[in-house]
């Protein structure tokens, strides 16, 4: 059953150092306001795990709190590079970053084995690609039917899942609507999961028989977040902040204009100061 | 050319324009964002309609009216036919077999078709490190066919890849087949001066079509390796009227759509 909580109790209770935790979302419902609360109660040695690593890893990373990214595109999407990803890779700063690298074919299917219990993951994949000599994570297996090869990967085994959706109900149910990525997957491969949402209802109501639906006794913790993907977007609520993705080039392209920002808009401010990103417009739904 | 009056496009319309003439209306597209997206929606607006573009976001069958920034805006679910979960789409429908073309960038290309968006210098100790390969690696390889669009330099087009991201021709023929690949693989490179094709024998990209005012010193100094023409190398037509308001209506909807946010 899962707990209704602060999103500062939330993340003390789901996330801990060392752990091996995925922030996920592909573009749409990015946790960023769970990621900035994990900046500010200062989680360390974590190795984070996306397919799509974008402002909030870099963030995480800048401001020391990982050991080692596992990923498959790690960029600002449509803009360029994440560059506090890269001082931490390139030089160190503010510490070493390991990484392992998969390409996204790999990454899902992964994280689709590890929301089956399985002990990994194959596909036809990798096929003259490079990657297979610089991680040794990527093996093959020879199908005991055909015998064609395929590669395999281990199954995503993750500590803890974080992951951000429109709607709860108050029994903890959970409901994502749009592009709704490898979310599914990472939270039934995690043994915690916390969920930010952007409002708490009594009731999911009207929606599609297929509607993707996390149920309550899925989930660890269940913080309220209105605006708390921004500035990611929420599918129905509001739309993804492209003019923040391009400004954040030039902040973070220098240490100390990151540190900056960090300490302006993280380490000063709390949860609620993303409410101002949901529209006016959509103040009074649900 | 230097004397000539400027011609009223630029070489990225140019490279755009000519790369979305290779699609058509029966083809289903595995769109990569930036200039292939241009590129494929440009020919869904103009002689293409019934072209199905896919995102690997997963949204299937999507119609933006504005050029997503990434590769999951809103504006691409919104206007889908459906989104699937990206399991789904890498799964089903990219690995299924059901994806007849690939569209693709790169930051390095060598003669051979075969694209590095990983890292520029050493894999372990890079002198920049690239995005890296998101779904190329399994794009290159499950698609039907791979069309390439990527503008010309010595420092983009070389002779030696840092980091094979993704197969195109290998080291050559028979390849592709001897890893198992049974698909065609990259079958056009368009870039901001010409089309190449891989030739049907060696497999090396070959110049099939040079752009307007474009000069074969031109095309050598913006290559890392000894480019070699087809026997028959054909002028690329210039963008027409309709080509070039297409393209600078979708590109000014979407820059007024980033400014109203």
């Amino acid at each position: 059953m899962a707990k209704l909580l602060s999103l500062a109790d939330a993340v003390a209770e789901v996330l801990r150092d060392g752990d091996t935790t995925a922030f996920e979302g592909f573009t749409h419902l990015i946790p960023y306001a769970a990621g900035h609360e994990t900046i500010r109660q200062g989680r360390r040695d974590l190795t984070l795990v996306r397919m799509t690593p974008d402002l909030i890893y870099d963030q995480l990373i800048g401001t020391g709190a990982a050991k080692k990214m596992v990923f498959s595109w790690g960029g600002n999407p449509g803009v360029g590079s994440l560059h506090r990803f890269r001082d931490a890779y390139e030089k160190g700063w503010p510490q070493p970053l390991e990484i392992e690298e998969h390409s996204h074919a790999a990454m899902a299917n992964a994280y689709e084995a590890g929301a089956a219990g399985l002990p990994f993951a194959v596909f036809r994949g990798y096929r003259g690609a490079e990657l297979a000599r610089v991680n040794p994570n990527i093996k093959s297996v020879a199908c005991p039917y055909t015998g064609e090869v395929l590669a395999t990967v281990p199954a995503m085994r993750l500590d803890s899942a974080v992951i951000h959706a429109q709607k709860a109900d108050r029994a903890g149910n959970i409901m994502l609507e749009g592009i709704v990525g490898v979310q599914k997957e990472a939270v039934l491969a995690a043994k915690r999961s916390l969920v930010t949402v952007e409002e708490i209802v009594d009731d999911l109501g009207e929606r599609s028989y297929n509607a993707t639906i996390l149920p309550h006794w899925t989930v660890t913790a269940i913080a309220h977040v209105p605006g708390g993907a921004h500035p990611s977007y929420a599918q129905g609520y509001y739309k993804r902040d492209n003019a923040y993705y391009e400004a954040w080039d030039e902040i973070a392209r220098d240490r100390d204009s990151f540190k900056a920002w960090i300490a302006e808009n993280v380490t000063k401010k709390g949860p609620e100061a993303f409410a101002v990103h949901t529209r006016a417009s959509d103040k009074g739904r649900g | 050319m230097s004397t000539a009056a400027k011609p009223a496009y630029t070489p990225t319309e140019m490279m755009t324009i000519v790369a979305s003439r290779a699609l058509k209306s029966s083809d289903v597209c595995f769109v990569g964002i930036g200039a292939p997206s241009a590129a494929c929606n440009l020919a869904r607006l103009t002689h293409a309609p019934g072209i199905t573009l896919i995102y690997e976001s997963g949204t299937i069958a999507t119609k933006p009216n504005v050029l997503p920034l990434s590769i999951g805006d809103g504006e691409l679910c919104e206007t889908a036919l459906t989104t699937v979960p990206v399991v789904e789409m890498f799964r089903y429908w990219l690995q299924g077999g059901r994806i007849s073309i690939g569209f693709l960038g790169g930051a390095q290309i060598d003669r051979f078709a075969n694209l590095n968006t990983t890292v520029i210098g050493p894999y372990d100790k890079p002198k920049v490190r690239l995005p890296g390969g998101g779904g190329a690696p399994e794009i290159a390889t499950s698609c039907g066919e791979v069309f390439i669009i990527m503008a010309q330099g010595k420092r983009t087009f070389v002779d030696k890849l840092d980091f094979v991201t993704s197969l195109g021709h290998g080291n050559g023929p028979g390849h592709r087949e001897g890893l198992g690949v049974q698909t065609k693989g990259p079958t056009r490179l368009v870039t901001d001066l010409c089309v190449m094709e891989p030739d049907a024998v060696s497999k090396e990209l070959t110049v099939v079509s040079i752009h307007p005012g474009v000069t074969r010193e031109q095309i050598a100094e913006n290559t890392g390796w000894k480019v070699k023409y087809a026997a028959k190398v054909a002028d690329t037509p210039a963008p027409t009227a309709e080509e070039l308001s297409v393209l600078r209506d979708l590109q000014a909807r979407t820059k007024a759509a980033m400014q109203a946010k």
